[in-house]
């Protein structure tokens, strides 16, 4: 079921109404219901690899919480028979024990994940979330391993969890004790929820529909059609793609918070206003933040604190002094954690290329930082308001360049298009008239210009506050005048309807 | 804030907002005034204030542009309305007709089984342009859902706003000199052409694998052979003389076995030229698939005894419908230039 579909509108009433109608401790049956109910459309089979998922790692979890909680008895008990020698070795077996029931869990589902995202070809059609699901899953596993989390008992609970609908098309990646704070509440009606929450999922649709799925039809003519649309012709595919993708993603994030208001739950922020990034490496920390912390969390200290990864930080040291014996673990760590999120991205080529690309960049950025303060020091100080500006302008253009990897199926067809772009061709012919010839009139553009505007005033205005607190302290008439106009806008200017291919979110491909 | 005053203003806003939409929806949905006018067939007999039609047509083109009720009124007095509309498929005559049976029980219906030859709606905007003119009632229901293309969904004719919202692009004059009322286009639902163009050779169809018509159209034409005989309605069958699309002849022996079977009255008028008069020199305007005027008043001649025959009243001398008609014959003499 899309977001963007009449059904989706429709689902999401029936289910707010009925939410809000039982008695406040059948909320969770209501939303469980509703959960099976928006996979069930998905496709039935669905449920088998969301049902697996839900088993393995709840069953994992809660042997993993008993295991613990016999250790901790048992070593209560024989306070007194077991010396520091015997503990230690108790701990050790036991430890051991619960990293077979976490690995097992994990190397299920991982294999699970893989094997669904092999190309096409192996005709394997991706399950709807599983990338988000799978991640929560593990995440939720790992936590409970390294004790920071104690395992949830109640099956029904847990599944709850994991089939939580509107992150299921594509994402935030949440966290156990982030999202259940909520999830497990029982929730009271309260208009300020549904306003707060309706004002999100209309903001989404308006990315979604007015930018996202308008620009669509040019990135998909120009990426169609690599021998007509060649040159100067992927610049402009890099430019419309970059605003798409952030419409596209930040829009249906937008969506499943705003439903999860409306519901009375707390969904992560996936977002903090990306393409004011000063540079790629603060990019990563306001782009897709869920999935950045996730694999910082779970991938990239687990594997810095691994016992091969510290004897090679001291074979290092020894060998190579302390700054290479500091840095290089850190380096294959990163590595390491790149090559994963672009498989996790797809296991084509382009995405893998993409991550290493990312890798590199972010590695020679560090590298070269000692170089960048003196020339701050000594040409223009950081903070300024001009260098930042520049600086803004500078990482917007190099993911213009970076998210072309997701416009084509390999890196080879990548790379053979920034070859293109470079030569220049067909610029006259594309500034002449051929960008009109993408299936786009120059009143689309001129309404996707304007949307991508207000993008950006909103932008601006949220650094200081979200928008809507801000409009709630003014005048009724104001809000409404607002508030109506956004639904007129994204009503008239949606691209939606006979006429236009409903179009996926792009995350939901991940 | 105080639940009553949360109310209030969720009620103010969406009053608003319902005037909006509405007023947003009558600009966008398409006027067929000029350019496609087929569009606006459907709807224009509802205005009519007399409904007491004794024939009615249903059917596609073949109807709509071939027969006159002008003509049938001034020669043989027959009170007659066409409920036409472009590509209108079997389903859509049969809703048509449980439609204009919540308005007046006709005593002929004349259908035109060209339609047969369809077991699925072939395009949306066809579609559209039957169904949006129909009001709302279980037979609309019925057939919108009988036609709806995969593609197509419900509401948006429900909210046609939701279907037409991307007509900002291309809005007319006519949008908004016609938002709320538009000018009649036809003369009792026939769609008047003066124009003439003559058929040239016309080719031979195509061999097909299959001519057996589908079951959904069988299941319709049942529906509107049991619904005329419930009111007791004279079902009258028809094909138009158009010449193409092709009309062959394994069509039209499954059409008289049918006929035959249910003792039905089937009339070919391909196969009446002589009679008719038909000239596809003179009495077409696009090369022998419709007719124009004069062909048009031509078959209406040819048809008007077999409705009397089929217990059609001469109405002529009712002075009340006689004045409805006087309007309609002016307006109709005007646009023929007589």
């Amino acid at each position: 079921m899309l977001f963007t579909s009449y059904a989706f509108i429709a689902f999401v009433l029936v289910l707010l109404v009925l939410y809000y109608a039982v008695p406040k401790r059948f909320q969770k049956i209501v939303l469980f219901c509703g959960n099976v109910f928006f996979y069930f459309l998905s496709g039935w089979t669905n449920l088998i690899y969301l049902g697996v998922t839900i088993l393995s790692t709840y069953t994992a979890g809660v042997l993993c919480g008993k295991n613990q909680s016999a250790q901790k008895e048992y070593l209560k008990a024989h306070k007194e028979d077991l010396d520091r020698e015997a503990k230690k070795a108790f701990k050790a077996k036991e430890k051991n024990k619960r990293k077979l029931i976490i690995g097992l869990a994990i190397v299920l589902n991982v294999a699970i994940l893989t094997v669904v995202k092999l190309p096409a070809q192996f005709g394997l059609v991706m399950p709807m979330g599983i990338s988000f699901y799978t991640l929560m899953s593990l995440g939720y596993l790992l936590d409970i391993y390294w004790e920071k989390q104690t395992p949830e008992k109640n099956l029904f609970r847990y599944a709850l969890f994991v089939s939580y609908f509107p992150q299921l098309v594509q994402g935030p990646i949440s966290r156990f004790s982030e999202l259940t704070e909520t999830l497990y509440k029982e929730q009271a009606f309260d208009w300020k929820n549904i306003y707060f929450g309706f004002y999100r999922v209309l903001w989404g649709f308006f990315k979604k529909l007015v930018i996202a799925d308008r620009l669509a039809t040019a990135i998909s003519t120009i990426s169609g059609d690599f021998e007509t649309y060649n040159g100067s012709y992927i610049f402009l595919e890099m430019f419309l793609y970059t605003i798409q993708l952030y419409a596209d993603f930040s829009g249906g994030i937008d969506i499943t918070i705003g439903v999860s208001e409306m519901l009375g739950i707390h969904v992560t922020e996936n977002f903090i206003r990306p393409y004011f990034s000063k540079s790629l490496k603060e990019y990563w920390r306001r782009w897709h933040i869920t999935m950045s912390t996730w694999f910082r969390d779970y991938l990239f200290y687990p594997i810095s604190i691994t016992k091969t990864m510290q004897n090679f930080s001291k074979f290092l040291r020894k060998h190579f002094g302390d700054r290479i014996g500091k840095r290089l673990p850190v380096y294959v760590a990163s590595f390491i954690v790149w090559f994963v999120t672009g498989i996790w991205h797809g296991t084509t080529s382009n995405f893998i290329v993409w991550g290493i690309v990312n890798y590199v960049i972010l590695m020679v950025s560090e590298e070269l930082e000692p170089l960048y303060e003196k020339f701050h020091e000594k040409v223009i100080p950081a903070d300024h308001k001009a260098w930042r500006f520049v600086m803004v302008l500078r990482t917007f253009t190099m993911l213009c360049f970076l998210k072309l990897f997701d416009c084509y199926v390999s890196a080879g067809q990548v790379f053979k298009a920034y070859a293109s772009a470079f030569t220049f061709r067909h610029f006259g012919e594309m500034v002449n008239g051929g960008w009109l010839n993408l299936g786009l009139s120059g009143l689309d553009y001129l309404i996707a210009g304007l949307g991508s505007l207000t993008i950006l005033i909103v932008s601006l205005v949220q650094r200081k506050e979200s928008v809507r607190i801000q409009l709630s302290r003014k005048p009724f008439a104001l809000q409404a005048l607002v508030c109506g106009s956004l639904f007129v806008a994204t009503l008239i200017f949606g691209a939606y309807g006979m006429g236009y291919d409903a179009s996926q979110f792009i995350y939901n491909r991940f | 804030m105080k639940k009553s005053v949360i109310l209030r203003r969720v009620i103010a806003v969406g009053l608003v907002l319902f005037i909006l939409l509405y007023l947003l929806q009558r600009l966008f949905v398409p006027k067929y005034i000029t350019g496609i006018v087929e569009g606006a067939f459907v709807s224009e007999y509802y205005r009519e204030e007399n409904k007491d039609f004794d024939v009615i047509f249903v059917g596609d083109c073949e109807v709509y542009e071939n027969f006159s009720p002008i003509a049938l009124w001034e020669e043989y007095g027959i009170n007659s309305y066409i409920r036409g509309s472009a590509q209108q498929y079997i389903w859509q005559s049969y809703y048509l007709l449980e439609d204009t049976l919540r308005y007046h029980k006709p005593k002929v219906v004349v259908f035109n089984i060209q339609s047969l030859q369809y077991d699925e709606s072939q395009s949306e905007a066809y579609n559209r342009m039957t169904l949006e003119g129909m009001k709302w009632s279980s037979a609309k229901v019925g057939s919108i859902n009988a036609s709806m293309t995969e593609d197509e969904h419900f509401i948006e004719y429900v909210f046609p706003l939701l279907r037409y919202h991307d007509r900002w692009k291309e809005l007319t004059s006519d949008d908004v000199n016609y938002m709320f009322k538009t000018k009649p286009i036809t003369f009792n639902g026939y769609y008047m052409r003066t124009d003439v163009k003559a058929a040239g050779d016309i080719p031979e169809g195509r061999p097909m694998e299959d001519y057996s018509f589908g079951d959904k159209a069988w299941e319709y034409m049942d529906k509107i052979r049991l619904l005329c005989e419930e009111n007791e309605i004279e079902l009258v069958l028809i094909k138009a003389p158009s010449l193409y699309p092709y009309w062959y002849e394994q069509y039209e022996s499954q059409v008289e076995d049918y006929a035959a079977k249910y003792n039905l009255t089937y009339i070919n008028l391909l196969e009446h030229q002589d009679e008719t008069k038909v000239d596809y020199n003179t009495d077409t305007y696009d090369g022998g698939l419709h007719m124009n005027l004069s062909g048009a008043e031509k078959l209406s001649h040819f048809i008007g005894p077999v409705l009397l025959e089929h217990g059609a009243p001469d109405r002529r001398d009712d002075e009340e419908l006689s004045r409805v008609w006087e309007k309609e014959i002016a307006r109709y003499n005007e646009a023929a230039g007589k």
